[in-house]
């Protein structure tokens, strides 16, 4: 009977897992391209991502006292570490972290993060050439 | 008594139902949910229901987006659920029950049970704030925050 109930808990934890980690599912480099899109959409004369603009971003301030870097680090490849409460940040860039797949978290932590670092919600244009970016990073 | 597991539960409801932790005598996770362990503790440790009265959570489910100088918003239907799971499980002690602060560091509760902490720790550069709980309580991301998982960091030299 015990053994009944644990393996059906099992097989639906497993259902659960499953559902949760595909709900928004997208690869990093699915959801660059559609941040590509929607900047061309919204600036007709928009040329296209960059790494080098992204990296500018990330590392510099926005008139806020924080940057990107300053939770995440300045090689996002290596653990980040929140500047407020000292907790341990995974690495953002997906190379160097297989969970950077979930698209509703990402767009998430955009809209908080750009929130804190610049007083406004980031544009397509800017969470494109950070992700671009970010894709560059290798792991070494 | 059988449990029956019906069939017409759908798989939605079941996954964000709250998952018991194993009870462990002084746990302070009197429950958990996936959705409040995972918004709750991503900038910080999940700080346990009980140490906060409902009226305090009260007050900051409705300011997340400035949560002490930083956006921690949520969309409104993860908000009602976190609100609900706090509320169910706040602190209805004595003391706690009264405080008004939205820090639990700042309650009275904390005070006392942290007056043999000395100031030169709490200024020490790992611990960097009090709401760092797991600087010293090395458990705090379950809920364990019994005397034998007590490390206090070591000074950095800088004299
Ligand atoms: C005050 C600290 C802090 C700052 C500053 C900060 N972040 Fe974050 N960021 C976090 C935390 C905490 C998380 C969630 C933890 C995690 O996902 O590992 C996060 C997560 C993210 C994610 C989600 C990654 C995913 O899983 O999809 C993105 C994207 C992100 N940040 C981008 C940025 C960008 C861009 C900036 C600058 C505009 C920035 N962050 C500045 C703390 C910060
Ligand atoms: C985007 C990051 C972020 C998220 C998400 C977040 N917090 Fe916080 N929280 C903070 C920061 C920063 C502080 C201030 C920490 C300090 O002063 O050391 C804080 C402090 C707190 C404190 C006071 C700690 C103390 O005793 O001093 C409580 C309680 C708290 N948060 C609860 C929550 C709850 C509940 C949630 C989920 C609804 C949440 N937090 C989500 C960033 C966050
Ligand atoms: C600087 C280190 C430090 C930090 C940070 C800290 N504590 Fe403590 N805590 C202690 C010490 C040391 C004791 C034991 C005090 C004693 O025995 O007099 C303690 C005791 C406790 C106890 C009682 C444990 C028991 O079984 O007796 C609880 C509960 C607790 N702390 C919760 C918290 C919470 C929640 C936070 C974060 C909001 C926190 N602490 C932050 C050092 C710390």
């Amino acid at each position: 009977m015990h053994i009944r109930i644990h393996s059906r808990l099992a097989v639906l934890a497993a259902a659960c897992a499953f559902a949760g980690a595909n709900a928004f599912a997208a690869t990093p480099a699915e959801m660059r391209k559609d941040f590509e899109a929607a900047a061309k959409t919204a600036m007709p004369g928009f040329s296209g991502l960059s790494a080098a603009r992204g990296e500018q971003f990330f590392k510099t301030t926005h008139g806020k006292d924080w940057s990107c870097a300053t939770c995440h680090g300045v090689r996002p490849v290596t653990d980040g570490k929140h500047t407020v409460t000292g907790k341990l940040i995974t690495p953002l860039a997906p190379v160097a972290n297989a969970s950077r797949t979930d698209l509703a978290k990402t767009e998430k932590w955009f809209k908080r993060n750009c929130s804190d670092v610049l007083g406004r919600e980031c544009t397509a244009a800017e969470k494109g050439d950070v992700l671009e970016y970010l894709l560059t990073l290798n792991k070494g | 008594m059988k449990t029956k597991w019906s069939k017409t539960l759908s798989l939605a409801l079941i996954c964000s139902l709250s998952v018991p932790v194993a009870a462990i005598a002084d746990n302070l996770f009197a429950g958990t949910n996936a959705k409040w362990k995972a918004e709750c503790g991503s900038c910080h440790v999940a700080y346990p229901a009980q140490l906060l009265p409902t009226s305090s959570w009260q007050r900051m489910m409705k300011g997340l987006d400035k949560h002490f100088g930083t956006d921690a918003s949520v969309d409104t239907s993860t908000a009602a659920e976190i609100g609900a799971f706090l509320e169910k499980h706040a602190g209805s002690k004595r003391g706690i029950a009264g405080e008004t602060t939205m820090r639990v560091s700042e309650t009275a509760w904390f005070e006392r049970e942290h007056r043999k902490v000395d100031a030169a720790t709490w200024k020490n550069i790992k611990v960097k704030s009090a709401a760092n709980c797991a600087a010293c309580h090395t458990a705090a991301e379950a809920g364990d925050y019994r005397e034998r998982g007590i490390r206090i960091p070591q000074q950095e030299i800088t004299r």
